[in-house]
């Protein structure tokens, strides 16, 4: 964790869910990059962000495309937020007595479907060897966990409209990178919604 | 990537991490652990006239390392209907370790056509986690009622069990066992149980760090299974008295990409008098 440095957020609103990374890849106190993106899209309204080390955040990303590409040939559809929580979990488990360093975060927005025909907006963490977590108002991980819980438990509130939703997660994320000296380097925003995915680079310090 | 039909653990990042491990020192991650108070005591039975069950409780809290990781958590965990187990130690462990008893079990009674007992319950998890000489960290307190009456055990990370009228694990033990010496009888009511149970873990919630939130509490007897999710809320947050909203634009943005997810489908019908050899024949 603390080797490359990242953090990552997901929070809830009104039909709709966000989810942020910062976009900075060091080798402990040296700075290397500042175009790391630690939130990947697993379909159009599911995103997974993976902070922790940076090798794992590259290796998970490639097995849970890999299997999540045989879900969607095999069954003919897309995979659902939480299936595919239960699928990381697993994946993360299969390696409990030598873990990836990662802690997941994922958001999505269900479709409806028969079963559930009005489906809430989703989001989850794990830790690194893939205990759930499914929060109803927010989930952060990475090297700036402390200042995010801190930050998000101070300005989250229910029922916001994706735009409210962008400020409160954006402003989440860089007051508490700004806290934190292993991430920062600018970050990204995903703001999901039924009809658009609107995804922001952030403007933020570069020191 | 491994194989698909591999089953048990991977241990293929263990050198690697033993690296990483010497070179950052103590600063790996820690996994979530349920610093916990669970309790289950047995009750009715004798010449009380009421039905003999099991009352299992647990608190609410998750943590991971100083931090609560989760406000809300369900530590009582589904074995079978008749069958409930509490768990306390490292999260995962309880979660994956209850899941795949719980299929076993299913497993069990579908071959054996039978009802399954809680000793097997309780035989199945103590060989599994005997296995794995602790390293698994699951403590748990499992209950439930079968054909041979109501049962109660506790099994510890290392295999070891124990059969007892009333139990306690996890942080919070201490605690709640105090309140349990202090208070429990033979042949409890029902109600009498359930406030027993409660108390110990409100002894916990509150005495405890590792341990906090709400009660949960569940409740076996030969007939049916009650899980009574939040049965007290001693913790409740207050709501916020004023709005913190930023005002729309706050955020200063260098791009933006809007992927709509809106597909445009266009029916545009001919006229009928166009070239005749083009038109398409619907009739």
């Amino acid at each position: 964790m603390e080797m490359n440095g990242g953090s990552v957020v997901a929070m809830i609103g009104k039909d709709c869910v966000a989810i942020a990374s910062d976009l900075r890849l060091g080798s402990q106190a040296v700075g290397l990059a500042s175009n790391f993106e630690k939130v990947f899209p697993v379909n159009d309204k599911l995103f997974i962000g993976l902070s922790g080390l940076a090798t794992d955040t590259y290796t998970l990303r490639e097995s849970l495309r890999f299997r999540v590409n045989m879900y969607r040939m095999k069954e003919e559809r897309e995979i659902t937020p939480e299936t595919f929580t239960h699928l990381v979990s697993s994946t993360l488990y299969e390696k409990r007595f030598g873990p990836y360093f990662i802690e997941p975060v994922v958001a999505g927005l269900p479709d409806a479907t028969p079963l559930n025909p009005n489906p809430k907006p989703f989001i989850s963490t794990m830790d690194t060897i893939g205990c759930i977590t499914t929060p109803k108002d927010f989930a952060v991980a990475g090297t700036a966990t402390d200042k995010l819980y801190g930050v998000a438990e101070g300005l989250w509130e229910p029922d916001l409209e994706p735009e409210d939703l962008f400020e409160t997660i954006s402003q989440t994320i860089l007051n508490a990178m700004d806290r934190d000296a292993l991430s920062g380097w600018g970050a990204v925003v995903h703001v999901i919604s039924k009809d658009k995915v609107v995804t922001r680079y952030l403007r933020g310090r570069m020191d | 990537m491994s194989s698909t039909n591999n089953t048990g653990f991977d241990f293929s990042n263990h050198a690697r991490n033993q690296f990483l491990g010497e070179r950052l020192g103590s600063a790996l991650p820690k996994a979530t652990s349920t610093g916990t108070t669970i309790v289950g005591v047995k009750f009715g039975g004798g010449t009380t006239g009421e039905p003999e069950g099991v009352c299992l409780g647990a608190d609410t809290r998750a943590t991971g390392g100083p931090i609560v990781a989760d406000k809300n958590c369900e530590k009582i965990h589904y074995i079978a209907n008749h069958i409930r187990c509490c768990g306390a130690g490292t999260a995962a462990d309880t979660e994956f370790v209850t899941n795949l008893i719980s299929s076993n079990m299913e497993l069990h009674a579908l071959s054996s056509g039978r009802k399954p007992q809680v000793v097997t319950a309780m035989t199945m998890l103590k060989q599994y986690l005997y296995r794995y000489q602790g390293h698994v960290g699951a403590y748990l307190v499992i209950g439930g009622v079968d054909e041979t009456g109501a049962h109660l055990f506790t099994v510890h990370a290392h295999g070891s069990t124990d059969k007892l009228p009333y139990v306690t694990m996890g942080s919070g033990s201490m605690a709640a066992m105090a309140v349990f010496e202090s208070g429990y009888k033979e042949n409890l009511t029902r109600q009498q149980a359930i406030d027993l149970v409660s108390r110990a873990i409100r002894s916990g919630i509150f005495n405890d760090l590792g341990s906090g939130s709400n009660v949960d509490v569940c409740v076996i007897t030969k007939d049916q299974t009650e899980m009574l999710r939040n049965y007290e809320m001693p913790n409740e947050r207050g709501s916020k008295t004023r709005e913190y909203k930023f005002r729309r634009g706050t955020t200063a943005f260098t791009k933006e990409d809007i992927k709509s997810l809106i597909f445009k489908e266009e029916v545009k019908i001919l006229p009928p008098s166009l070239d005749a050899n083009t038109a398409m024949d619907v009739a």
